[in-house]
């Protein structure tokens, strides 16, 4: 995003719209709200250059909340959208929210293509693991057996990992993040939205009443310090309330050892960087579960790659340098043309 | 001897493969240069190859060249080139009693007669005693005639259609630079290719010369058309460019969100030559994501295009209807095709009317529009942009496979010559605005885009509040909005002309037709115009809203007949709007156009019925 920093940087609550917020009390929804309000001030944006584009879905209603543009579409197509808001006008910030229905099921074609051409935009997958709006039945990343209004004898698919799928369409920045910590997260949007090209940031967020404590293992106080490994780039992956136990590579596997027993030292501990281009370890990274393994939080992978938004105008631009046409005049006029007078 | 002739129609048919199109299109380049009128009309089939030398894969392209009275690619070919045995099959139906055939004698062997389902040799039975062939052995001429060129004897072999448009150039007495210049520009860097391709056209020409292939060649003049500068065009190629100058005189940027589906990917490959004009493309993952690109990009603030046929236009409905409800300008084109389903890709038909307007959930009234010609496509794509962005409405405009690949001279216009599109645009402050505001002429409401300072705003699909835009339920705001969004659509029919009649004081038989059948329609109803029936023709274009006087037209003729190539859309619908009158009927649906002596029996039939 091309914009001049502003004199006074707007506060987080600028961002916010007149709009009564309607998700249900307790909804982990209102965390990433007051994260990407927090993140846009850090930032020193000018509102009128922000646009939120949507699908459908309780998180979809978001763009309501913030006082900038936005755009509630349709079910699935926000990414599609969003696509064409970036390309016409590249200037500005443009961030799609969405949840796990809208973007990995009817989406997920939409989904996968802007991953893979790289649109210099944020994306915002809200990932409760079920169906909020239509009330509770069982989404792409629900897990299998997983009993809900639809499935009411558990179901009998295997969930999508986001991070996995995005990978898999050559994603450029991956980041997962927990609705718990509202620091962590306002980050890590921070960091989404300097990235050139499409950042992907997963929230795992709770919903309160159709899928309560979905992420509890992973988030809940007392589990949050040994269940996450919050990563930094060019830190060791340490992790545990004295930050004792690490990362290793053993083999083809990632295994979690302690410093102190047998001999371990930081120095056998794995060092995150972000910004390799070889996938694999960050593939690795992002597909660890609980309980072998701790789930990886904050901005797992961040390189660099072709933006398509940026490509599509640079060949505009070198077109119209080298084009023998120079106006439409010279376009009707080419070729066979004759004369009746 | 040279005999002038009013106008002629000539078919080149042969295997999908056999460069037909390519023929038939230098053809049409040359005669239109030479200043005659001309209609074109490409039939092919969907597969890529069908089996060669069957009926199946024959590939044809016709035209209608002439003096005067071109107003279609004609009923049925004068001359007809069938390069095998099927491409004769497929057409031996439709032929002129003298019909002039040009056949290959070298691919009409025992084999090629069984694929094409002949029992014995059509050249040696009866089958061809009412016609003049020509039988040259095209391929072995074509051979020898490159023989030293140093190519392989498939690339050879391809020249053969050139030696046969040499034939018909010669027939024609029409010149071959235009030809000759085209190959020495696309081969520019093939020397040996361009050689190879002139030395068969001009081998074919003097073949024809020598043999004195009939008696006598033929002459068409030019035709008298209005003064100006010309060029060759199809459809889908003057949409393309009308959707470039309404982006130029809206002073606003082009946007083309699309997926590729026969036979609209043309406009993408034409628009897709202009990236030097600015037109900013998205060859989208599927069909909504194309009409879905086209509404961001519009809600950004460009003018915003999205083009399909049949099947991509099912797919691009809750879009549609998300547009309707944003009150955004966009234009939808859709290249209609044989249907339902995949149906008939490469075939024409007019049978998406409904589906246009009415093909959405809820109340979700659009402008329809469609063209009547391929030429006019430019002037259709050009009003579409211009009602989308002045009345801030998704607006549909419908053509045919016939209008898109068919061709046509156009009498080019100069952006200077085209008015101005004012779109609705507020680009500055305005404390006092509204999203959902509308002027109080035309009901539409402001177009403000992301980047305007002061102005953030949120638009989405669900109900709104009339002013603000709001997410709204109330059960009062929703019936008046509803009521709001289809008065907004018919009060278009406030800045658009009136419905024209063609035909003088006629009252017993109105001819109603709309799209692409203009040019046939017309030319039957001006047959029997000139014999003096009473017979007059009205054509529409504009559909959704339809002209203001339609019903004080109707209200003038005993009968009202329809012809459409559906199964009675357009008169189902008038049916709704004017319930006051009868219409009767006239419908094909066969993938093909109407044919002019069709049209006139049954014109005929009517006006007899009514003097009985």
């Amino acid at each position: 995003m091309e914009t001049e920093a502003l004199q006074c940087p707007l506060k987080p609550k600028d961002f916010a719209s007149d709009q009564e917020v309607k998700w249900c009390p307790g909804c982990g929804d209102y965390a990433v709200l007051n994260a990407v309000q927090k993140a846009l001030s850090e930032l020193n944006v000018k509102k009128e250059d922000v646009t939120f584009v949507s699908g459908i879905g309780c998180s979809s209603r978001f763009p309501y909340y913030m006082d900038t543009y936005g755009f509630h579409t349709i079910h699935g197509r926000a990414a599609a959208i969003a696509t064409g808001v970036k390309v016409a006008n590249p200037n500005l910030s443009v961030w799609v929210i969405s949840g796990d229905g809208d973007s990995l099921a009817i989406g997920g074609n939409h989904f996968i293509h802007a991953v893979r051409r790289n649109v210099n935009m944020n994306l915002i997958l809200f990932n409760n693991e079920i169906y909020g709006l239509t009330k509770g039945q069982y989404s792409p990343t629900s897990e299998r057996g997983k009993v809900t209004k639809s499935s009411p004898h558990g179901t009998v698919e295997d969930p999508f990992n986001p991070a996995e799928l995005a990978l898999g369409a050559q994603s450029s920045f991956y980041a997962r993040v927990p609705d718990t910590d509202v620091k962590l997260m306002t980050n890590v949007m921070i960091s989404a939205e300097k990235h050139q090209g499409l950042s992907l940031v997963e929230v795992l967020q709770n919903c309160v009443i159709f899928n309560d404590k979905v992420h509890a293992a992973i988030t809940g106080k007392d589990t949050k310090a040994d269940n996450q490994l919050i990563l930094e780039h060019g830190q060791p992956m340490l992790f545990g309330i004295d930050k004792t136990k690490g990362l290793r590579l053993n083999g083809l596997e990632l295994e979690v050892v302690t410093l102190g027993e047998k001999g371990i030292t930081e120095k056998d501990i794995l060092v995150h960087d972000e910004t390799i281009v070889n996938p694999t370890l960050h593939y690795m990274l992002a597909r660890m579960r609980l309980p072998e393994l701790p789930i990886a939080m904050g901005v797992i992978r961040n390189v660099g790659k072709n933006v398509y938004d940026k490509a599509l105008h640079e060949q505009i631009k070198s077109e119209k340098t080298n084009s023998k046409y120079k106006n439409l005049n010279d376009l009707f006029l080419s070729g066979n043309t004759f004369k009746v007078s | 001897m040279t005999t002038e002739l009013e106008s002629v129609v000539i078919k080149f048919a042969g295997d999908s493969g056999d460069g037909m199109q390519l023929a038939g299109t230098l053809f049409t380049d040359t005669t239109a240069v030479m200043g005659n009128a001309i209609a074109t009309f490409p039939d092919f089939p969907s597969e890529i190859r069908a089996p060669q030398g069957t009926v199946a894969g024959v590939s044809g392209f016709q035209i209608h060249f002439g003096t005067s009275g071109v107003h279609s690619p004609g009923d049925a070919p004068d001359v007809l080139v069938a390069m095998n045995p099927a491409a004769l099959k497929a057409n031996l139906h439709n032929l002129k009693p003298a019909c002039t055939i040009i056949i290959d004698g070298d691919s009409y062997t025992k084999k090629d007669f069984e694929k094409a389902g002949f029992e014995g040799n059509p050249l040696e039975d009866n089958t061809l005693s009412d016609y003049k062939v020509i039988e040259a052995p095209i391929t072995s001429l074509t051979k020898a005639s490159v023989a030293d060129l140093g190519l392989d004897n498939k690339s050879m072999v391809r020249c053969k259609n050139m030696f046969t448009l040499g034939i018909v150039f010669w027939l024609f007495n029409e010149p071959l630079e235009q030809t000759i210049n085209f190959f020495n520009q696309k081969f520019k860097k093939k020397p040996e290719l361009a050689q190879a391709n002139v030395n068969a056209l001009k081998a074919g020409f003097n073949y024809a010369l020598t043999i004195e292939a009939i008696k006598s060649s033929f002459t068409v003049l030019p035709a008298k058309k209005q003064p100006g500068t010309y060029r060759n065009i199809t459809g889908n190629q003057a949409a393309a460019w009308g959707f470039l100058a309404a982006a130029k005189k809206a002073n606003k940027e082009l946007f083309l969100g699309t997926y590729p589906i026969t036979p609209a990917t043309d406009i993408l490959h034409e628009l897709t030559k202009h990236k030097w004009s600015g037109v900013k493309i998205v060859q989208a993952e599927d069909e909504i994501a194309g009409i879905c690109s086209a509404i961001g990009a519009s809600f950004a603030g460009d003018v915003a295009i999205t083009t399909t046929s049949g099947p991509g236009m099912a797919l691009k409905t809750e879009a549609i209807g998300l547009a309707v409800m944003t009150e955004l300008p966009l234009v939808i084109v859709n290249v209609q095709r044989g249907g339902p389903s995949t149906g008939l890709p490469t075939k024409t038909e007019q049978s998406d009317l409904m589906q246009a307007l009415y093909g959405r959930n809820g109340e979700c009234p659009i402008v329809v529009l469609s063209a009547s010609t391929p030429a006019d496509c430019f002037d259709w794509a050009f009003e579409a942009t211009r009602i989308a962005l002045e009345h801030m409405t998704p607006v549909i405009l419908l053509t045919e496979s016939y209008l898109g690949n068919g061709a046509e001279p156009w009498k080019i216009k100069l952006t200077e010559e085209l008015p101005d599109i004012h779109p609705r645009t507020l680009d500055s402050l305005d404390p006092n605005w509204k999203p959902y505001q509308r002027d109080s002429e035309k009901l539409a409401r402001w177009w403000v885009k992301p980047g305007t300072k002061g102005m953030e705003h949120r638009i989405g699909g669900l109900e709104k509040d009339e002013c603000t835009g709001c997410v709204s339920h109330n059960p009062q705001n929703h019936g008046k909005m509803v009521a709001t969004r289809q008065e907004k659509i018919d009060r278009i029919a406030d800045f658009i002309p009136l419905q024209r009649v063609k035909g003088k004081d006629a009252t017993k038989l109105l001819v109603v037709g709309w799209g692409g059948q203009f040019g046939i329609l017309f030319g039957a109803v001006n047959e029997l115009q000139k014999e003096g029936k009473d017979i007059a023709f009205t054509h529409f274009n504009y559909i959704n809203p339809l002209p203001k006087n339609t019903a004080e037209i109707f209200a003038k003729f005993d009968k009202i007949l329809v012809c459409e190539l559906n199964n009675g859309q357009f008169a189902n619908y008038l049916r709704g709007q004017f319930p006051q009158f009868t219409y009767e009927q006239f419908n094909k649906i066969e993938g093909l156009p109407f044919k002019i002596k069709d049209l006139k029996n049954k014109f005929n039939e009517i006006l007899e019925a009514g003097n009985a």
